[in-house]
């Protein structure tokens, strides 16, 4: 059986599966029942000042966008970092530490912008003995108001500041939660290098709002008649997450730099992804708090089997494989032709394939042949788009076949050279070698 | 002939307790509750061109009022619905799906298990007529023509609707005390719960400018005659007034029971222990109506009911989903059987049945010599109805296959006259194909009119 045992900064764990920190993570009850269910480590729930702790709303603090049968695709949150006090968080932490030392305890902190403050804190945490700390530079709501969290995250002179002083006044490993809520999120990620960060993990969650009570016209959660923006999470920010993990795998400045993926990770397929795209280990937050902490046995099997088959003996063999395979469009090769090619004995008729290339694209299925419904491509017209393979119900019925020869859309003689838009005649900067 | 082997002949009233009475003949289907409704509206994919669609003889968007389902948006849904077929709410308990929209759904074809259309479909048309505070549909300005419907069944209640809406004034002519036509008097008990048929027919006239007078029959209180000279327009939608017979010595014996008649009294009785059942029940017949009385001579109390048709399981009109129903139900199908004789005992009522084993070649049907005697404390007939032409009198409308012949779009061969359900040739008497017809027809006197 393949070996899941991850060694991330140093900071070993059985499985590459953490849990985020969030609600799940918010006490030593909850964390000993996911160490026990089998998760690898925690992210413990982020610790503020010392004083009194944060308030949380009183109403509801939870907001969903749902799938079918009331899947939920997309969680959002206007909860706050722990409001316990930091005495019994450190406490706690000490304890779990030592009765699960085989498991990644990281302690997320967020604290004013203020050097003394961290010269606070960070003391306090390494006398827990945990393994390393996040820096939650990205909470969207609420703290960011104060002027902590994404509103850290968002300029990357901080981000680098409050590296450094981390890197200052604690020995072990540091972490930077990154927020999605920017242009660009390499250069966060490049100022977390630039502090000295050991590794960055993202995404945070997303600036968002999931639902407009139409009965009262108010943002759902809605506190008393008023909704604040939430934070976005769960499968629906999978795909925003993973590119942002992949802009800084490939980013020349950053490559190397250890990850942590964050992001809709419901499965171990999801993970695996993550994975691929660079990240040493995932965390996981919205699954759990949707299906309970056993989800990791799925994950844990899966991810397991997967490499198996694939004979991946450890998680280091495939950590960053799809990276490269990321590019710039500019690069992707101009000469490789795809046609759509519907299987008839899948077919089930419902025509989604046809309608949707009628009406929104290219003109190219049919609906009948001979006068009965049949729906077949027509590669005169057929751009490979993919379209159709995304709206059929049936997994596999259509699929995109590469073509070589004549296009027939084209009527001409497909090269069979790569060939790219940085040599392509209808570029006006064309160069006559292709970049890449 | 007489059989002396036979038990001692056993027809009761009252052979169940109260609770079992309303058990028994409750909704066959329980309504879809919202979150299941809103599930099963998940699993449509909104086909292009959809199948289901094509296949509804009233040809009701279906992908779109499902799609409105599951946006939540129920009574939206409904008036999809019942802007094709305003008698939708029956539809979705009657028709016979499996053989109609069902059949084709393309997620019959992917994995066997087609959408509930006519689930959903109930669950809009419930819900609109549970939450609407006024009639879905508004009248057109009067246009001051009337028009005479004979009969208020489906195919009547349907023309008379779109009549009403196009701004006629609609004057229906209903031979029974009550209108509905077989959705009041034939339909299964269970199909059509808590006194549905009399509500949609509220709901229907809730349109306003449709008028019915009752224990008016064509041909004895009214004539096609009386009518063309009173009103602009006639629609004849009077259904099947006439059953088939057996043909055999004793079918006036006590016992021997016409199925329609005995539905009939079934769907208007308020006491179903009132309802004289046999202990041994047979039916002669492999439609519909042979399904209906069979299952509701069991849900009755009858011990055993069994079914007799003459040609094999692919020669009946009752659709595999009935058949299945009713030997889910217990009752026994058998079949290549053709009566031969009733039996009675000295005092003409039934004890038995004989009949005659049947093989078939080259189509044609013939009775191989070997019979058999089945107990039978009733048997039901159930081998079919026939269109009564004599309410035509002499008006000269052509008939075609026994049944009033009608265009495309339900004219008869005698002007102003319209005709549509089960008494015109063609079809196969279901009761979305009447609504069809009867909307085809107000279109034509529509168009007529306004000429």
């Amino acid at each position: 059986m393949a070996d899941l045992t991850t060694d991330f900064l140093g900071i070993k764990s059985p499985n590459p599966f953490w849990l985020a920190s969030a609600p799940p993570t918010d006490k030593a009850y909850n964390v000993e029942r996911a160490f026990e269910a089998g998760w690898g480590g925690v992210v413990w729930k982020t610790l503020g000042s010392e004083g009194p702790p944060v308030v949380n709303v009183n109403g509801p603090r939870y907001g969903a966008i749902f799938g079918p049968d009331r899947r939920l695709m997309g969680l959002n949150n206007i909860e706050l970092i722990t409001d316990r006090s930091l005495e019994i968080n450190l406490q706690e932490m000490t304890e779990v530490k030592k009765r699960w030392p085989d498991r990644a305890i990281i302690a997320s902190i967020m604290v004013p912008c203020e050097e003394q403050a961290w010269k606070d804190i960070l003391p306090r945490v390494e006398e827990t003995g945990v393994d390393g700390i996040e820096l939650n530079f990205g909470c969207p709501h609420g703290m960011s108001e104060r002027g902590m969290g994404a509103a850290v995250g968002q300029v990357p002179e901080y981000i680098q500041m409050v590296t450094e002083w981390c890197k200052k006044y604690y020995s072990k490993p540091v972490i930077v939660k990154l927020t999605p809520n920017i242009t660009d999120v390499r250069y966060p990620a490049r100022a977390a290098k630039a502090g000295g960060a050991d590794a960055v993990s993202l995404i945070n969650t997303i600036n968002s709002i999931v639902e407009v009570d139409l009965d009262n016209f108010a943002p759902v959660p809605t506190i008393d008649g008023k909704g604040s923006h939430g934070g976005y999470c769960g499968p629906a920010v999978k795909p925003i997450a993973m590119n942002m993990v992949a802009e800084i795998a490939r980013d020349p400045e950053t490559a190397g730099l250890p990850i942590s993926g964050i992001g809709g990770i419901s499965t171990w397929k999801d993970a695996a992804e993550f994975i691929s795209l660079g990240c040493g280990n995932v965390q996981v937050c919205t699954a759990a708090m949707t299906y309970g902490f056993k989800i990791v046995q799925e994950m844990i099997s899966g991810l397991s089997e997967w490499m198996d088959q694939k004979g991946y003996d450890s998680i280091d063999d495939f950590v960053g494989r799809a990276a490269p395979n990321v590019t710039d469009w500019k690069y992707l090769n101009l000469n490789y032709v795809t046609k759509a090619k519907i299987d008839q004995d899948l077919c089930i008729k419902c025509g989604r394939c046809h309608i949707a290339c009628e009406d929104t694209s290219h003109q190219a299925i049919t609906d009948l042949v001979d006068g009965a419904r049949k729906f077949e491509v027509i590669d005169e017209e057929c751009v490979g788009c993919n379209l159709c393979v995304n709206v059929c119900p049936v997994d596999s019925c259509i699929t995109m076949e590469q073509i070589s020869g004549v296009d027939p859309r084209t009527q001409k003689e497909i090269d069979p050279n790569y060939a790219n838009w940085t040599t392509h005649p209808n570029n006006p900067s064309a160069v006559t070698e292709p970049a890449e | 002939m007489s059989e002396t082997d036979f038990a001692t002949r056993d027809i009761r009233t009252g052979r169940l307790d109260q609770i079992d009475y309303d058990n028994n003949f409750e909704d066959l289907h329980a309504p879809l509750s919202r979150h299941e409704a809103m599930v099963e509206a998940e699993r449509c994919y909104f086909c292009y061109d959809a199948p289901c669609m094509t296949a509804c003889p009233t040809s009701i968007d279906i992908p779109l009022f499902i799609r409105e389902i599951a946006a939540d948006n129920p009574s939206g849904s409904a008036k999809t619905i019942l802007n094709q077929n305003i008698l939708g709410g029956m539809c979705a308990r009657v028709c016979p799906t499996e053989t109609l929209c069902e059949e084709v759904c393309v997620r019959e074809e992917a994995e066997g298990k087609p959408v509930k259309i006519g689930q959903l479909q109930r669950y809009a048309t419930d819900h609109l007529m549970a939450t609407a505070k006024e009639h879905p549909f508004k009248r057109a300005a009067s246009t001051g023509k009337r028009v005479a419907v004979v009969g208020a069944g489906p195919a009547g209640l349907s023309c008379a609707h779109r009549l009403a809406m196009h701004g006629h004034d609609v004057t229906i002519f209903e031979a029974r005390a009550k209108a509905g036509g077989l959705n009041e008097h034939g339909i299964a008990a269970y199909k059509t719960t808590h006194n549905f048929a009399q509500l949609e027919v509220d709901f229907v006239l809730g349109i306003g400018g449709i008028e019915i007078k009752n224990n008016q029959a064509l041909g004895r209180d009214i004539s096609v005659e009386q009518l063309r000279d009173d009103f602009d327009a006639v629609f004849i939608g009077v259904g099947l007034g006439n059953t088939n017979d057996l043909g055999l010595e004793g079918e006036d014996n006590d016992g021997c029971l016409d199925a329609v008649d005995y539905i009939e009294k079934l769907r208007q009785t308020d006491d179903l222990s009132s309802l004289p059942v046999g202990r041994d029940v047979v039916v002669i017949g492999g439609g519909m109506t042979a399904i209906d009385i069979a299952i509701q001579t069991k849900l009755l109390g009858a011990e055993n009911v069994t079914i007799a048709y003459r040609r094999g399981q692919d020669g009946m009109n009752a659709s595999l989903y009935e058949q299945e129903l009713a030997q889910t139900h217990g009752v026994v199908i058998r079949h290549w059987l053709q009566p031969t004789a009733l039996i009675s005992n000295d005092a003409n009522e039934i004890t038995g049945i004989e009949l005659e084993y049947t093989s078939q070649e080259n189509g044609k049907l013939s009775g191989t010599g070997e019979k058999i005697k089945l107990e039978a404390d009733q048997v039901f007939k159930a081998i079919g109805q026939k269109f009564d032409s004599s309410v035509l009198s002499d008006a000269g409308i052509e008939l075609e296959a026994r049944r009033i012949k009608i265009t495309e779009d339900g004219k008869t061969s005698l002007a102003k006259v319209w005709a549509g359900g089960d008494c015109v040739a063609g079809g196969e008497d279901l009761t979305v194909e009447s609504v069809e017809d009867g909307k085809l027809a107000a279109e034509s006197i529509h168009a007529f009119l306004t000429r």
